[in-house]
C-alpha cells in the first residue's frame, strides 16, 4: 500500500504545454427534494505553474464547489458533477479511478478551508493530524511523522512548535490555527494549492500575516494557487489572474490589473464600485441592488440581468452569454461588454495601455488594493471627478452603440481608456 | 460546573429525548446545497414576515409522522371524552361463563377473566391514561417553567437555591419515587376515582418537575442577552412585564416540545405503576391494570389477546405523543435540526 | 481534576441529605403498624410495641429519627430492618443480580444499539436508516413491562423456554439474558438514535471534508475520524444508564421474578419495612450519583474540549 503510494510521488516533470491544472466545463449540480441546483454550469479555467488565480464571487456563486469538485470532496449526494474535465498535468481527474484519485488528493493537490476550528478535528492534537499526511501517503513511522510535523510547523512559524504539538486545534488562536491548516495542506509539497476563504474568518493584522505565509510558500515551492475569495483587497495584493463568478458560471476572467482597471462586465464592475475608497469620501457608495438567485430558479439569459444596469431585452431571453475573448487573453460573458468596459474604470487608476506594464508593479497593485487604499495624492480629486463623470457617461453609453464616455468624460489619461485602446479592444472582441 | 451543556440532563431518558434530534426519514441537503438556497424567493411569499410560530406551522405540516400522530391523539382524545361513541358495551357487565374468550364476533378483542369485554375495558381505559398524561404533564410544565423562569432570570442565590432542590429531586429515580409516594397514600376500593388519579398526577409532578425546570432555565439564559429583553429592562419595565412578554414566548418553544414527548412517557409510567399495582387500582379501567392481569403466567399463553389489546392501545398512544413532540421539536428549535 | 472531583463530591451531600429526608419522611409516613402480625393472631400487647418502638426509635420526633439514620448512614450503616436483619446484608445478596442484569442490558445496548445506530447513520436515508429509525421509535413507545410480557409470550409460544427461560429465580447468566434484553430495549433504542444522529451529524461536520481533501481513504475517514467524534456523548451516555437502569430494573425483576433489589424494594414495601426501602433506595440514589460523577470525570479524558479545571 505505502509503496504504491510511494510511487505515485513525486509526479512527473510537466508534460510540455500541458498546464499544471486544466478546467473545461465543469458542471456541478445538487439534487435535493426542492429540485435540482445547478450549482456550476459550465466553468472553464487553467492554473500554471507559480501562478495566484483568484476566483471571486459571493456566497453561493459556486467558487467553493468548484474546489470542492477538483478535489473529488463534493458531498454525493446530494451533489455530483455532471460533466466537464479536470486535467490535472493533461490527466483527467475525473475520469481517475477513487483510489489514484485518492494518492493525488492532499499529496499533489491539496487544499485549505475558511474556519480552521471546524476544519481541524476537535479530537486529535494538531500534530497528529499534520503528522498524518506523512504516515498514510508516505508509510512513516509514528516518531519520524510527528517530527516532520514539529518542522512544519516551525515552517509555517508556530511559536514553540515542538511544546504545542501536542496540543489540540481550540487551544490555538485563530490565526496560529490557520497556520496550522496550512502546515497540514503543504505537508507533501502539493503542487496545486487551493485555499477557501483563508482568512476571512481572521483579524485583518492576522489575515495580512496569512496571506504573507501563504505568498512565501508559494514562491518558495513554485506550487500554482487557487485564492477562492469574496474579499477584493486580498486578491489585488496576491493574485495574478482573477475569475469572477456568479451564479455558477465564469463571467468574467482576465489578469489582475486589466480586470481592476476596466472591468468588462457589469457584475465585476458592481463589486469593485461596492468598494468603499477613501478617495471618494462623502458619496454614497454603491452596492449592488438585489440578491443572488437561487439556483432552483436562475434566470433566463443571462443570470446577472436583474440586477444589471446595463441589462437589456437581449439579456433575458435565450442562452446566457458566453464567455467570449475580449481582449488579449482576457474573456467576459457579457452581451455588452463594451458598454460596460466603456464606463470609466472603477478603479480609476489603470488603463488597458498601462496595464502590460503596469502588471508586475507591486505599488500600483497595493493601491489597488481597495479596502486598505492610500488616500491619494493631489491627483486623486481629478481622478474622482473624472471617475464619476464617466460613471454618469457610462449610464448613456448604455443605450448607445459605441462606447463614447470616456471620450466626452476627456478625463486624464490615467483615468480613463484611450479611444484608440477602447477601439482596438472592441474590434478583438467582436 | 464545568464548560458543557447541562451534562446532567443526560442522566434521564425523559430528558435525553430533547437532545435526540432527530432530522426527517428523508435525505435533506447537508450544508453546503443550502448554502445555495440563499437567494431570493421566486414565490411572493418571501416578504411576508415568519414567526418562530408559523414557521414551525408549515414545517411541520409537511411531515406525515405530524399528521399521523395528530390522527391517533384525536382518536384517543374522543375516546378519552366519548367512550360510548365506541362501543355500546358496559365495560363493567361482566359474565364470569364468558370468561377468557379468544375474539370473535360479539367480542371483538375476547373477554378477559371476569367475562368482562376486553375491547369495552380498552376504550374505557384510555380515559384514565389521558388524564393522567395530561394533568401530569400541566403541573409538570406550569411548576417546571415557573421555578426554570425564576432561577434563570433572577439568577444569584435563587438560582443556586432552586438547582440544588431540583438537583434533589432529580436524584430520586423517578419510578422508585413514585412507587415510594403511592405506597406512603394508597387508594383504596372506595376511594373516588378522580382521587386516585389525581395522587398518580401530583406523584409524577412531584418527582418530574426538574428536568422541565432545567431545561427552561437553559432557554431563559439564552434569550436573556437578546437585545430586546435588554431594552425592555432599560426602559425600565417590570420584571414581570419583561418575562411575560419577552421571556416566556421565546424561552417556550423548546419546553413545549419536550412536554409533549413527556405526555407520552407520562402515560408510561403511569402504566407502569399500574401495572405494579399502586398506581390506579381497580375498581378504576387502566391499560397498565388491564395488562398487569393479563401478564399472569398461565394467561399469556392461554389468552394472549387479553395483553395484546391493551399492550397495543398503551404502545399507539405513547407512540402518538413521541412522534408529535418530536416533530413538533424540529421544528420549534432549529439548533437541534 | 482532583479540584473538580472534590467539589463535585461535596455538591452531591446536600443532594444526598435532601433525597433521603424526602424518602425517609415518605416511607416513615407510611400508614401500618410495623408490628402488626409480629404477635401471632392476637393484637400485639402495649409493652411489646412500646418496646418495638424503641428499639427502632419510633416513639422519638421524625427528625430525631432522621438525625439518629443520617449518623448511621455516614459510618455506612444502613440500619437493622424490622426482621432483624442488617440492610446492608440484605442489599449484598441482591445486588450481584441487578448488576449483572443492568450490565446484560448494557451489553445489549453497545453491540447492538451502536451497531444498529451506525448502519443507519452510514447509509442515511436508505431502507436501513428507516427501518433502524422506525423501530426505535416502536421501542420507545411501548413500555417495558409491555415488552417484557409479549417476549414471554413469544418464547412460550415458540416452546424455546428450555433454551431462554422467561424466569429468572436463580439469576444466573443464562435465565438473565432475556431480562437483560427487555430491560435494555429502551437503551438499545436510545442507543441507536443517538448515535445515528451524532454520526449523521458529524458526517457533515468540516473537519471530516479536511479528512477527504487529506486524501484519506473512507474507512479512515468514517471509522477514525467521525466515530471518534460521533462516539463520545454516546458512551457517556451508556455510562449515565448504568446508573438508572439499577432504578429502572424494579419492574423487569417483577416480570421475571428475579430476586434482586428492586424485588426487594417491593417486597420491602409491601411488608412496610420503611429501614429497608431507605436503605435500598438511597444505595441507588448514590450509585446514580457516583455514576455520573465517574462519567462526568470520563467526559473531560474522552474529548480534550472538555476541562475539568
Amino acid at each position: 500500500m505505502a509503496k504504491t503510494e510511494r510511487t505515485a510521488e513525486p509526479a512527473a516533470p510537466l508534460a510540455a504545454g500541458a498546464p499544471l491544472l486544466e478546467v473545461t466545463d465543469l458542471q456541478v449540480e445538487f439534487r435535493m427534494r426542492e429540485g435540482v441546483a445547478r450549482a456550476i454550469n459550465g466553468v472553464s479555467f487553467t492554473l500554471e505553474a507559480g501562478q495566484t488565480l483568484a476566483i471571486l464571487g459571493e456566497s453561493g456563486s459556486g467558487k467553493s464547489v468548484t474546489a470542492q469538485a477538483i478535489m473529488g470532496i463534493l458531498d454525493t449526494p446530494p451533489g455530483y458533477v455532471t460533466g466537464g474535465r479536470v486535467l490535472y498535468r493533461g490527466a483527467d481527474l475525473l475520469k481517475m479511478p477513487e483510489r489514484q484519485r485518492r494518492l493525488i488528493r492532499g499529496s499533489q493537490i491539496a487544499m485549505i478551508f475558511q474556519d480552521a476550528l471546524s476544519a481541524l478535528n476537535p479530537v486529535f492534537p494538531v500534530g497528529w493530524q499534520i503528522a498524518e499526511m506523512f504516515r498514510v501517503h508516505r508509510g512513516l513511522g509514528r516518531t519520524e511523522a510527528l517530527e516532520r510535523a514539529v518542522q512544519l510547523m516551525e515552517r509555517v512559524r508556530i511559536p514553540a512548535a515542538r511544546e504545542r504539538v501536542k496540543s489540540y486545534p481550540h487551544q490555538f488562536s485563530g490565526g496560529m490555527r490557520q497556520r496550522i491548516m496550512i502546515a497540514m495542506a503543504i505537508a507533501l509539497d502539493p503542487v496545486v494549492l487551493i485555499a477557501d476563504e483563508p482568512t476571512t474568518a481572521l483579524d485583518v493584522t492576522v489575515q495580512a500575516q496569512i496571506m504573507q505565509l501563504l505568498q512565501d510558500l508559494q514562491d518558495e515551492r513554485q506550487m500554482g494557487l487557487i485564492l477562492i475569495t469574496h474579499d477584493l483587497g486580498v486578491v489585488a495584493d496576491v493574485a495574478q489572474r482573477i475569475a469572477v463568478m456568479y451564479a455558477g458560471r465564469l463571467v468574467e476572467e482576465a489578469d489582475v490589473i486589466d480586470l481592476y482597471g476596466r472591468p468588462c462586465h457589469p457584475y465585476t464592475r458592481g463589486l469593485l464600485d461596492s468598494i468603499p475608497r477613501l478617495d471618494q469620501k462623502g458619496q454614497t457608495l454603491s452596492a449592488i441592488g438585489g440578491l443572488p438567485p437561487n439556483l432552483l430558479h436562475i434566470p433566463a439569459g443571462c443570470p446577472f440581468n436583474p440586477r444589471c444596469r446595463w441589462a437589456q431585452p437581449l439579456c433575458r431571453t435565450g442562452a446566457p452569454p458566453a464567455l467570449a475573448e475580449v481582449g488579449v487573453n482576457r474573456r467576459s460573458a457579457c452581451h455588452f461588454w463594451p458598454e460596460v468596459a466603456a464606463a470609466a474604470p472603477a478603479a480609476g487608476l489603470a488603463s488597458p495601455a498601462q496595464s502590460e506594464t503596469a502588471g508586475s508593479d507591486p505599488a500600483v497593485l497595493q493601491t489597488l488594493g481597495a479596502a486598505s487604499a492610500d488616500a491619494l495624492g493631489p491627483d486623486g480629486a481629478q481622478d474622482r471627478l473624472a471617475a464619476s463623470d464617466s460613471a454618469l457617461a457610462g449610464e448613456q453609453g448604455a443605450t448607445a452603440v459605441a462606447p463614447q464616455g470616456p471620450v466626452a468624460a476627456g478625463g486624464p489619461a490615467l483615468a480613463g481608456p484611450t479611444p484608440d485602446g477602447g477601439s482596438a479592444d472592441e474590434s478583438e472582441g467582436r | 460546573m464545568i464548560d458543557r451543556r447541562d451534562h446532567k440532563d443526560r442522566g434521564r431518558r425523559e430528558q435525553f429525548l430533547a437532545g435526540l434530534a432527530e432530522p426527517d426519514l428523508a435525505v435533506e441537503p447537508p450544508e453546503p446545497a443550502s448554502d445555495l438556497l440563499v437567494g431570493e424567493e421566486p414565490t411572493g411569499a418571501a416578504d411576508k414576515p415568519h414567526s418562530l410560530w408559523t414557521d414551525a406551522w408549515w414545517q411541520m405540516r409537511r411531515r406525515p409522522m405530524f399528521w399521523i400522530s395528530t390522527a391517533l391523539i384525536i382518536i384517543f382524545a374522543v375516546m378519552a371524552v366519548w367512550p360510548s361513541l365506541f362501543t355500546s358495551l358496559d365495560p363493567r357487565y361482566c359474565l364470569l361463563a364468558e370468561s377468557r374468550q379468544p375474539p370473535g364476533r360479539q367480542h371483538w378483542f375476547g373477554t378477559d377473566i371476569q367475562g368482562c369485554d376486553v375491547y369495552a375495558r380498552t376504550v374505557y381505559g384510555a380515559r384514565s391514561s389521558i388524564l393522567v398524561g395530561v394533568f401530569a404533564t400541566l403541573g409538570v410544565t406550569v411548576i417546571g417553567s415557573f421555578v426554570g423562569l425564576v432561577s434563570g432570570y433572577f439568577g444569584h442565590w435563587l438560582d443556586v437555591l432552586l438547582s440544588r432542590l431540583g438537583e434533589i429531586f432529580f436524584a430520586i429515580p423517578t419510578l422508585l419515587g413514585g412507587i415510594v409516594i403511592l405506597y406512603s397514600f394508597p387508594s383504596k376500593p372506595d376511594t373516588p376515582y378522580f382521587v386516585v388519579v389525581g395522587k398518580v398526577v401530583l406523584a409524577i409532578t412531584l418527582l418530574a418537575w426538574p428536568s422541565i425546570a432545567r431545561l427552561m432555565r437553559g432557554s431563559v439564559l439564552q434569550v436573556m442577552p437578546n437585545e430586546y429583553v435588554v431594552a425592555a429592562q432599560g426602559l425600565g419595565a417590570s420584571s414581570a412585564r419583561v418575562i411575560v412578554s419577552h421571556v416566556l414566548p421565546n424561552a417556550m418553544a423548546g419546553v413545549i416540545a419536550v412536554a409533549t414527548i413527556n405526555l407520552g412517557v407520562y402515560i408510561a409510567l403511569e402504566a407502569t405503576l399500574s401495572f405494579l399495582g399502586i398506581g390506579l387500582q381497580e375498581p378504576a379501567i387502566s391499560w397498565g391494570i388491564a395488562i398487569s392481569a393479563a401478564s399472569k403466567m398461565g394467561y399469556i399463553t392461554s389468552a394472549p389477546h387479553m395483553l395484546l389489546f391493551p399492550s397495543l392501545f398503551l404502545s399507539l398512544t405513547v407512540l402518538a405523543f413521541i412522534m408529535l413532540g418530536e416533530v413538533a421539536r424540529d421544528a420549534l428549535d432549529p439548533k437541534l435540526r | 481534576m482532583t479540584k473538580y472531583i472534590v467539589r463535585r463530591l461535596l455538591q452531591m451531600i446536600p443532594v444526598i441529605i435532601g433525597a433521603t429526608f424526602i424518602l425517609f419522611v415518605l416511607v416513615f409516613a407510611l400508614p401500618g403498624e410495623p408490628w402488626q402480625g409480629r404477635c401471632g393472631e392476637r393484637p400485639c400487647p402495649p409493652a411489646y410495641v412500646d418496646a418495638f418502638k424503641k428499639e427502632y426509635n419510633l416513639d422519638k420526633p421524625l427528625l430525631i429519627q432522621y438525625g439518629i439514620y443520617l449518623g448511621r448512614l455516614l459510618r455506612g450503616d444502613l440500619g437493622t430492618n424490622f426482621y432483624n436483619n442488617r440492610v446492608i446484608d440484605e442489599l449484598a445478596v441482591r445486588y450481584p443480580t441487578t448488576v449483572t442484569l443492568a450490565l446484560i442490558a448494557i451489553a445489549f445496548a453497545i453491540v447492538i444499539g451502536i451497531t444498529a445506530g451506525l448502519v443507519a447513520g452510514i447509509n442515511r436515508g436508505s431502507f436501513l436508516d428507516t427501518l433502524v429509525t422506525v423501530s426505535t421509535l416502536v421501542v420507545i413507545s411501548v413500555p417495558v413491562f409491555v415488552i417484557g410480557g409479549l417476549a414471554q409470550w413469544s418464547i412460550l409460544k415458540l416452546k424455546l423456554t428450555d433454551i431462554i427461560p422467561v424466569t429468572a429465580t436463580q439469576g444466573t447468566i443464562g435465565q438473565l439474558i432475556l431480562p437483560g434484553l427487555v430491560l435494555g430495549s429502551l437503551s438499545v433504542a436510545y442507543v441507536a438514535r443517538l448515535t445515528r444522529t451524532n454520526l449523521v451529524e458529524n458526517l457533515r461536520a468540516d473537519y471530516v471534508r479536511t479528512a477527504r481533501a487529506k486524501g484519506l481513504s473512507k474507512s479512515r475517514v468514517i471509522g477514525l475520524h467521525t466515530l471518534r467524534n460521533s462516539l463520545i456523548p454516546v458512551i457517556t451516555f451508556i455510562g449515565y444508564e448504568i446508573g438508572s437502569l439499577m432504578g429502572g430494573a424494579i419492574v423487569t425483576e417483577r416480570i421475571f421474578n428475579i430476586n434482586g433489589i428492586g424485588g426487594f424494594i417491593f417486597r420491602s414495601i409491601e411488608q412496610r419495612d420503611g429501614v429497608s426501602v431507605v436503605g435500598a433506595v438511597t444505595v441507588l440514589v448514590l450509585v446514580y450519583l457516583v455514576v455520573n460523577l465517574i462519567v462526568d470525570v470520563l467526559y473531560g479524558v474522552l474529548d480534550p474540549r472538555i476541562s475539568h479545571d
